[in-house]
């Protein structure tokens, strides 16, 4: 079906009057609103909000999503972001009514089922990484990352008491949130080169290292797909200085039952449990950021704790060298039980081939597209492949024009210009779920493109030309930002 | 594209000296590289810094980067009409795309780091 007119804003279709849910009148009397609140606080017009009946108002929002490109409507090979399949039985146990039906405030007593579901899977997240505790507070993996670094620093304040340890080290390759989560913790972000194969440059890492470093942060695989041969250099390094070492968890789809990052050096990481462990993504719902430690780190995990006594769970605020809370409640509870139940679902075997066949996927679009695509790192790579548009930029045709013209062959982009060391960065991550079909499919898209770029440059002229809305103007609603319905 | 009065560091930045007063910006090149602009943040005057280290931050729909500092000093004087008319950094990176005044605090020591114009514009076509 193609899209007919770009669809009205919902302030559009208001008329005066419609509604979409009509109210009963109220059986008690009630008292008038201006004697429960004082007149500060009363509203003299009414706001204006659409007003729109039930079924335009479905159909609107159906339209919308329509538009979009999802997991479930397309190949979506979003690197550095693992836009995997959702499974829908994860769904269903979050919507069990002892789960969807739960109230935040109810006792212990009453909420067994939930501290036990809670407990069982810090303990897997736990076995899995082969570090000590895990605490599921935090709503994402920024967050993760800002509690880990909230943990470093009040282990070094404890052991290290008036000791300045300022830096974190972080190498070029990385997520833009992690020197952002180091400053927001008011560290240092000290940047450390990748070598030529793409791997930390121990020479830089050991000039760079010293009695001022607080840890480092290390993405492993990094965004290169790579696994770091230099992690256990690297940790040595860290930890001969007094630092610890962080790994963001952002690639665990493509180790998770092969390694366990407990055995290469990590004092603490975070979990993306809307990557690896396939619960929604982005705009697809709350995001959970669970951070596991090392011994050394489990005195100062946030509270409350959650004790298991024989049969019987509590929730414990008894740990004086906590940080605190990081989160109100017990996190994002719906996203945890889709985990839950994605793991009990595939069982260690399971979860071995998931990274089996993650790394299986992005190896074949390698192999199949590194005659068309300059390939900067040519090792075997992980759960992802990172190609360069250069050739294709000498005819005109850059990572962006390739993007919008896959858009217009029916596939998701992948992540461009991102990481920043590879010049014109196309980010493959086709994932385990895919079927070869639709990895064949994707990979003669991209021949194609390739082979227009050396053809046909003008086919990327005004690109996307078949999607709902033709090229956006990203400056401008960069510099403009209008946010505000006005009429 | 490259003046030759200028020196150039490899992150893209171009320095202007006179006597210890080094006025910096980014290159013609890193202009067109990071493509349509949407955001610059410029330190206050009175910062401190050593090079190498970052004096401010430069947005584009492409990527987000760090600005760095050629040589050491303190910032004397801050272009301030840049971040609000990003344009002028693509109409003339060299002399109204200015960004930050410095006075120098090491600058014979440092000055030998630096590119020339001829070997700063080798570097960038071998990139591309």
């Amino acid at each position: 079906m193609r899209y007919p007119r770009p669809e009205p804003l919902i302030f559009e279709l208001s008329r005066p009057g419609r509604r979409a849910v009509t109210l009963p009148a109220s059986d008690p009397v009630l008292k008038p609103v201006e004697e429960c609140l004082p007149a500060g606080l009363l509203r003299s017009e009414a706001p204006d909000l659409p007003e729109v009946g039930q079924l335009d108002l479905v159909r609107h929002f159906v339209r919308l999503s329509q538009m979009n490109m999802s997991v479930d409507t397309h190949f979506y090979p979003l690197g550095s972001c693992t836009m995997k399949y959702n499974p829908k039985v994860n769904d269903w146990a979050a919507s069990l009514p002892g789960n969807a039906r739960v109230h935040p405030y109810e006792p212990d007593e009453a909420v067994q089922g939930v501290l036990a579901l809670l407990h069982r899977l810090e303990h897997m997240l736990a076995e899995i990484s082969g570090l000590a505790a895990v605490s599921l507070q935090p709503a994402a993996g920024a967050h993760g990352e800002f509690l880990g670094l909230l943990l470093l620093r009040a282990y070094h304040d404890h052991h290290h008491p008036g000791q300045v340890r300022s830096d974190i080290l972080i190498p070029d390759s990385a997520h833009g949130t992690n020197p952002a989560s180091a400053t927001l913790c008011g560290f240092r972000a000290v940047q450390v080169r990748s070598n030529a194969d793409g791997y930390v440059d121990l020479g830089d890492l050991a000039g760079k290292v010293g009695s001022q470093t607080a840890g480092m942060m290390m993405t492993n695989p990094n965004t290169l797909g790579l696994f770091d041969r230099n992690v256990l250099q690297a940790a040595k390094l860290v930890h001969e200085a007094g630092g610890l070492l962080y790994m963001d968890g952002a690639n665990f789809n493509a180790i998770i039952g092969q390694c366990r990052p407990a055995d290469f050096g990590i004092d603490v990481m975070h979990f993306n449990l809307h990557k690896t462990f396939s619960t929604p993504h982005g705009g697809g719902g709350p995001g959970a950021g669970p951070v596991g430690v090392c011994r050394a780190l489990v005195p100062f995990l946030p509270v409350p704790r959650i004790r298991c006594e024989g049969d019987r769970y509590r929730l414990d605020f008894d740990e004086p060298l906590s940080v605190g809370r990081v989160r109100s409640f017990l996190g994002n509870y719906g996203i945890l039980v889709r985990a839950y139940a994605y793991i009990r679902m595939h069982g260690p075997d399971g979860l071995r081939r998931i990274s089996e066949n993650a790394v299986l996927n992005a190896n074949y679009i390698r192999a199949r597209l590194q005659d068309f695509y300059e390939l900067p790192y040519r090792q075997p790579c992980m759960h992802e492949c990172v190609f360069s548009a250069d050739r294709q930029k000498k005819r005109g045709v850059r990572a962006l024009e390739i993007a919008k013209r896959l858009l217009d062959l029916g596939f998701h982009a992948p992540t461009i210009y991102f990481p920043l060391i590879v010049h014109e960065a196309l980010m493959i991550e086709p994932t385990e779920t895919e079927s070869r079909e639709t990895l064949d499919r994707f990979i003669e898209a991209m021949i194609r493109i390739a082979r227009d770029a050396e053809e046909n440059p003008a086919v990327f002229e005004d690109l996307p030309r078949e999607m709902p809305v033709g090229r956006l103007d990203e400056v401008k609603a960069a510099r403009e930002l209008l946010l505000c319905w006005r009429t | 594209m490259y003046p030759s009065n200028l020196k150039y560091a490899e992150s893209h930045e171009w320095a202007r000296m006179e006597n210890d007063m080094v006025t910096v910006g980014i290159t013609d090149y890193a202009v067109k590289e990071l493509t349509d602009l949407t955001y610059l943040e410029l330190p206050r005057a009175g910062e401190v810094l050593l090079a190498g280290d970052a004096f401010g931050v430069i947005e584009s729909v492409k990527a987000t980067s760090d600005l760095y500092v050629p040589v050491s000093g303190q910032v004397i004087e801050v272009n301030a009409a840049l971040p609000g008319n990003l344009d002028i950094l693509s109409e003339d990176p060299y002399v109204k795309g200015w960004m930050v005044k410095l006075r120098a605090s090491n600058l014979a020591a440092e000055v030998s780091s630096l590119l020339s114009a001829e070997e700063y514009r080798q570097r960038v076509e071998a990139k591309s």
